[in-house]
Formats: structure tokens, C-alpha cells, sequence
């Protein structure tokens, strides 16, 4: 049996999962259109490969990657693109990003494609370079390239690696019902990473309330060395660092990454698509999204086609507008808002929320912070919200630095325990934004400064430059002068009118 | 050595003067050494101005840049003088040379959203006026070539509108994008929830 730390903090809101556990994963089918934001995930978007008008096919790639941090995109099903343009994203800004629009065909018509039969005969890069290919952003929320956190630099031994099944945020079920569906991908995804990376163990932590997932986890993986560990439910023990240290005891330093500990974490959904990737050659073109909340008639888990818009999923789901005031991408603790119920299911959609007025009622005004210090005793991260509150309030970011926002990593338990209902996550999103702004413009004003510094350095050279020809023209006329007078050396006004005889002479001769 | 002794002993003042005169000499040599030796390059308060600034290169100021305002500063100058920085420069400023925060001398001009110079390509005639102006070497184009900016270069600073002999540059300000949009601070009064009743006529934070 391993041992299970525990990490300082946490919360107990209620988990509301059943409403959506029950029965089999869905598939959602083919909407009219799709819409693939060119950007899904973090990093540099891809750069669309499609024209107007042409015919794409199932699993075709329709947008590269540009650079390292950047991941391609393929065509979720086969159809005509129809257009190119900005479209309304699953964004908190409501802004519009760039998309490839495809009006599908419904004959869901397949690419030339083919899988690996044998994975262990391929070398760990050019399994990597599938996965990248492939189009993998981490499954898990925050969309962050696979194949970047595979590619760890030469020197860093990985000894552990670690599939995320712990999904605690309340009323997402979607790697749950993976977890029961499809849990020899998962343990093939495992064996395919562990073949990448070299590991000595593998571990699959799972929260304690998915009993019926982790005893199908359990049985897919005998024989491997793939171990499943439960743990005891508490949020945010899904965060990468909060599970790192439940099952390993040790914490990420502050700053730095899993992989200086010599671990690497993925999620159970980037592990299934991994497995899809390699053994059928599949990219990742569909997810498994959960739609619940009470203003749904039958919450339930759907595997999706990527671009598909949220109200499609939503009317499969027996959606009931009048009873929703908003719609909330992700879960309750850490998801937004969405601007519009068109907005389209992109690779990180884990959850879409349809609560009832009742059910997630809108906060009531914030109030004066009384310095209980109950958000302290929530945070996950050690931090001290109350403090942090302050600071944020007041701009200083020298001293939010100095105590560590940047560990924060946004959960929102510090604003749940709170009394009086400070939205305290939001202040910290605030200022950790407008750390970064500064430190680009602390950047582009050096880069300002270089440039004007290298342009009077130039400016004077020219000053410099001219000044001195013109002495040295000066210098040349008065030598000559001086030689005229002088009389030695012949008259140059004479010697030119002499030459231009002999040419003249020369001329009449020939 | 007794004689040395019995000198001093005869003048005691005279002795306590060329001793003092003596220790001086010394003591000044060292220190000139040590100037000459350990001579600062430049004015490092300056430089440390410098950094805070935002580096426009616009003038704005009074000063021919960014660079000069420093110096002047650390000359005696007041902080107030720099629109682009702000409230935000005028308090590092403070910070630094430990002054009173003051407001920004609204005689040089108002602190306003960031913009960059865009020029018309259909109008522009290739002067190079507009070249000469940019104190960043932001723009890009030859005589008789149509000119442009280089976005992520240009600082702002307007000071290239003014040469333009067609009036072909505007200052357009910086659109936010997806990549710089953030979180704004919480704003209670924009939840349109009633604290109390009476709130219900006293909406968006208007004084009743």
C-alpha cells in the first residue's frame, strides 16, 4: 500500500457528480457547421493550411503548428470550409478569435490513415513527434501542448510519471466516465508515455468518490506496472502540484516545474488520445465533454466533435434557456462564463454548466474582509489570500511578489470559504495580468532605449564623419593652393589646358 | 631624538600645527588617489532615473528624450514632467529619490492610452521627413518609397506627425486582443444587486 500525504488547504463543496455519472458516454454526432478556433490551447495559434471553399476530409490537418509551444489542428469530420474570419470564442473577454468554419457533409469520410502496431519498436522522439503531430493539447483544462512537456531537456532523469484521474472540481464527470469506458486506453496511453520517458514508476491517481472507475482502472492495468492510488476526495487535489504531493510526498518548488522533481503529469483524457494517436494514426479531433447542471433534462457525458457549438450539446442535453441565466464553461470553481451558448467546444472543454438561478446563485455584494483568516487555512498553495487581497488592492506588486502570487494557481477555494464573499480570485487574476503587462513594458522600454542610445550613437558618427571629410577637403584645397604659389610643381591650370591640347592633337592625328 | 623631543616640548603649537598640516597632506592624497582611482563613469542616479522611465524618446518633457529628463532630474529637475509614464513613473520616481508624490504637470500634456503611428501608404510620398523624426528608428522606407511603421517598435511619442508635409500619419490607439486582455478588478457597483432597499434608487454608485 503507498502512503498518501496530504496537502495544506483544501475544501469540501458540495460534489454534485451523480447527476451526470450515470450512463454511457454519448456520442453527440455531426452538427451542421463546425468552428475551430485556430487557438485551443497555450501557446502560439496554428496557422490555417485550408482555402475557402475546399473540401476537407475526416482527420485532415487543416492549420500547423508555428513554433515549438504551438500545436496543429485537424478537421473533426469531412465537409467544405466555408469560411475564415473571427469568430465569438469560449473567452471570459468575449472577444472574437480566428476560425476555420467547415460546413460538414454528414459522410464523415476518413483521411488515408494509419497507427503503429508496435509502439516499442519506435524511438521516444519520433513518438513525440507523432503526439505533436497529432495535435494533443493537455485534455485537462488548461490546454498546455503535450508534446512540449515530453520533450524534457537531455540531463533531467524523469522517475515518475503521473496520470491525473483525480478530476475534483464538483460536477465534471467527463474523465470519470472515461475512466469506466476506456480504461485500457488509458493504461495503453500510460504505456506508450512510459515508453517515452523511461520511468521507473507509473502512477494513476484517482479520487476516492469514482469507486466503480478506479476498480475498472484496477483491473486494466494487472500485469502492468502501472499502479492506481486512491486518495481522499478534497478540492483542489487535482491541481498537478496538490497531486504531486499527495502521492510523492514531496513539493514543487516555488517557480519551478514537476519535472525538476523528476515528474511529469498528464492528464487520463491526453493519455487516451495519445493511445488513439499512436496505435490508429487518429488525431485528436473529439473529446468527451460533460453537460449538466439543472437547467439541463439529462445531464449526461458526450464524446464531441471539436468546433461543435455549445447549444448543440446543450439540446441534446434537454436544455431549458428559461431556467439559465448563464453558462459556465468548466466547472463551478474555476470556469467562466461564455459569452454566447454558439460559442464552440474546443480541446479543454471539459464541462459545459447550465445551473438554475438556485442552484449557483448569483454572489451577493462583496463586504469589508474581516481578517478571519479562513482563506488562509483553504489555500492550497500556502499563500496568504487576506494579504494578497490587500496588496492587489493597492498595486503593489513588489510586495504580491514577494509573497508569492504567482504561486497562486487560481482555484478558488480562498473565495468560497470567504465570508464575505470577496471575489478574491478575480483581484489575483487582475494583478498577477498586470505584473506580466509591466514586465513586457519594462521590456519593449529597454528595447526603446537600446534603439535611440544605437541612433545618437549613429547621429554623431555621421556629425563625425562629415566634419571630418570636410577638413580633409579643406586640407587637400589649401595644399594645392599653397603648392601654386609656392611654384614648384607645375600650374594645375596650365597642366589641364596642356592635356586637353595633347588629347585634342591626338584626336586630329587619328 | 631627544632634540626632536625637547622641540616639542619648547613649541607646543607649532608643533600641533605641522601636524595637522602634515596628516592633512596625506589624508588629501589618498582621497585624490582615490578619485582618480574609483572614478564613477557617468551619473548613476541618472541612469537609475533612466531605467524608470518609459522611453518614449518624446520630448514631451522638454528634454530632447529620455536620457536628458534623467539627467536633468537628477540635477534638481522636478518628477512631474513625463505624461506617457504617468502616475505609475511619477511614484517610482518618488520611490527612488525618496520626494513627495506630486501630479503630473499637466502643461506638458495628459497621460493618455497608449497609441501607435500608422501611416497612410496611399498618401504618404516618400520625404523621409518622418524617418529623420523617429528617435527609435521605427519606420521604415527610403526617398521616394512609400514609408511604414513598425508596430512593435513605435513608442508613441507623436513626434513624427508634425514633420509630415502631407498629413498622411495618425496616432491610432492600441486595440486590445485576446493576448492582452485581462481580468479587470472586481467593481461591486457593476453586480447590479441591491445592498439594501434603498439602494434600489441609488444604482451605479450615484450619490442620492
Amino acid at each position: 500500500m503507498r502512503k498518501i500525504f496530504d496537502f495544506h488547504g483544501g475544501i469540501h463543496p458540495p460534489e454534485n457528480k451523480q447527476q451526470s455519472v450515470a450512463g454511457a458516454i454519448e456520442l453527440a454526432g455531426i452538427p451542421a457547421q463546425l468552428t475551430l478556433p485556430l487557438s485551443q490551447h497555450i501557446g502560439a495559434a496554428a496557422s490555417p493550411l485550408v482555402v475557402l471553399g475546399e473540401r476537407v476530409l475526416k482527420g485532415q490537418l487543416i492549420a500547423q503548428a508555428k513554433g515549438f509551444v504551438s500545436v496543429p489542428l485537424h478537421a473533426p469530420t469531412s465537409g467544405v470550409v466555408s469560411a475564415l474570419e473571427n469568430r465569438l470564442i469560449a473567452h471570459p473577454s468575449g472577444f472574437t478569435a480566428p476560425c476555420i468554419v467547415i460546413d460538414t457533409d454528414g459522410e464523415d469520410e476518413w483521411i488515408d490513415h494509419a497507427g503503429t502496431e508496435d509502439f516499442e519498436s519506435l524511438q521516444p522522439a519520433e513518438l513525440v513527434n507523432h503526439i505533436r503531430q497529432a495535435g494533443i493539447a493537455g485534455m485537462g483544462g488548461a490546454g498546455f501542448p503535450c508534446a512540449v512537456k515530453l520533450s524534457v531537456k537531455p540531463d533531467t532523469k524523469i522517475t515518475t510519471l503521473i496520470l491525473n484521474g483525480t478530476e475534483c472540481e464538483p460536477y465534471i464527470t467527463a474523465d470519470d466516465a472515461l475512466m469506466r469506458e476506456r480504461a485500457e486506453l488509458i493504461v495503453r496511453g500510460a504505456s506508450i508515455l512510459n515508453h517515452i520517458l523511461k520511468t521507473n514508476e507509473v502512477l494513476i491517481g484517482i479520487e476516492d468518490n469514482k469507486p466503480e472507475g478506479i476498480t475498472t482502472l484496477k483491473t486494466a492495468a494487472e500485469g502492468s506496472n502501472i499502479e492506481v492510488v486512491a486518495f481522499p476526495t478534497k478540492y483542489p487535489s487535482g491541481g498537478e502540484k496538490q497531486l504531486i504531493e499527495i502521492l510523492t510526498g514531496k513539493q514543487v518548488p516555488s517557480g519551478g516545474l514537476p519535472s525538476d522533481l523528476g515528474i511529469v503529469c498528464q492528464n487520463v483524457g491526453t493519455a487516451v488520445a495519445i493511445a488513439n494517436a499512436i496505435d490508429r494514426g487518429e488525431p485528436l479531433i473529439s473529446r468527451i465533454t460533460t453537460v449538466t447542471g439543472e437547467a439541463v433534462n439529462t445531464p449526461k457525458n458526450f464524446e464531441v466533435l471539436l468546433g461543435t457549438p455549445m447549444a448543440f450539446l446543450l439540446q441534446r442535453a434537454g436544455y431549458q434557456s428559461k431556467k439559465n441565466k448563464r453558462l459556465i464553461m468548466g466547472g463551478p470553481m474555476m470556469g467562466f462564463t461564455t459569452p454566447d451558448a454558439n460559442v464552440p467546444i474546443v480541446k479543454t472543454t471539459n464541462c459545459i454548466l447550465a445551473p438554475t438561478e438556485n442552484e449557483l446563485p448569483t454572489p451577493p455584494p462583496a463586504q469589508a474582509c474581516i481578517r478571519c483568516g479562513l482563506c488562509a487555512e483553504a489555500c492550497p498553495a500556502s499563500l496568504l489570500p487576506q494579504q494578497l487581497f490587500w496588496f492587489s488592492q493597492g498595486k503593489e506588486f513588489e510586495k504580491l511578489e514577494a509573497h508569492n502570487l504567482f504561486d497562486c494557481i487560481e482555484c478558488g477555494a480562498c473565495s468560497w470559504v470567504c465570508p464575505s464573499n470577496i471575489p478574491l480570485v478575480q483581484y489575483y487574476r487582475n494583478s498577477k495580468a498586470e505584473i506580466i503587462q509591466t514586465r513586457q513594458e519594462n521590456q519593449t522600454s529597454e528595447q526603446s532605449r537600446t534603439r535611440f542610445e544605437a541612433r545618437e550613437q549613429r547621429l554623431i558618427k555621421q556629425v563625425k564623419e562629415r566634419e571630418e571629410k570636410r577638413a580633409a577637403r579643406k586640407k587637400a584645397a589649401e595644399e594645392r593652393a599653397k603648392q601654386a604659389a609656392d611654384g614648384d610643381g607645375e600650374d594645375p591650370i596650365q597642366a589641364a589646358i596642356e592635356r586637353a591640347k595633347a588629347k585634342k592633337a591626338a584626336q586630329e592625328n587619328a | 631624538m631627544t632634540i626632536m623631543l625637547e622641540w616639542i616640548t619648547q613649541y607646543p603649537l607649532l608643533t600641533a600645527v605641522i601636524a595637522l598640516l602634515l596628516m592633512g597632506a596625506v589624508f588629501g592624497a589618498i582621497l585624490g588617489f582615490a578619485a582618480v582611482k574609483f572614478k564613477t563613469e557617468g551619473n548613476p542616479i541618472a541612469d537609475q532615473i533612466n531605467e524608470l522611465l518609459p522611453q518614449t524618446q518624446c520630448g514631451q518633457c522638454g528634454f530632447p528624450g529620455c536620457r536628458p529628463y534623467s539627467q536633468a532630474i537628477a540635477d534638481g529637475e522636478s518628477i512631474n514632467k513625463c505624461p506617457p509614464g504617468g502616475e505609475s513613473t511619477i511614484q517610482a520616481l518618488a520611490d527612488l529619490l525618496d520626494m513627495e508624490i506630486i501630479p503630473l504637470d499637466d502643461e506638458h500634456g495628459e497621460e493618455k492610452t497608449k497609441t501607435v503611428a500608422y501611416i497612410h501608404e496611399d498618401q504618404c510620398i516618400g520625404c523621409t521627413k518622418c524617418i529623420q523624426a523617429c528617435p527609435v528608428d521605427a519606420i521604415l522606407g527610403a526617398a521616394k518609397q512609400m514609408h511604414t511603421v513598425i508596430i512593435s517598435e513605435c513608442t508613441g511619442c507623436d513626434l513624427c506627425v508634425e514633420p509630415c508635409p502631407v498629413d498622411c500619419i495618425d496616432m491610432l490607439p492600441l486595440e486590445e486582443t485576446l493576448q492582452s486582455w485581462h481580468w479587470a478588478l472586481p467593481n461591486p457597483v457593476s453586480r447590479s444587486v441591491e445592498i439594501i432597499a434603498s439602494d434600489a434608487n441609488n444604482k451605479h454608485g450615484k450619490a442620492a
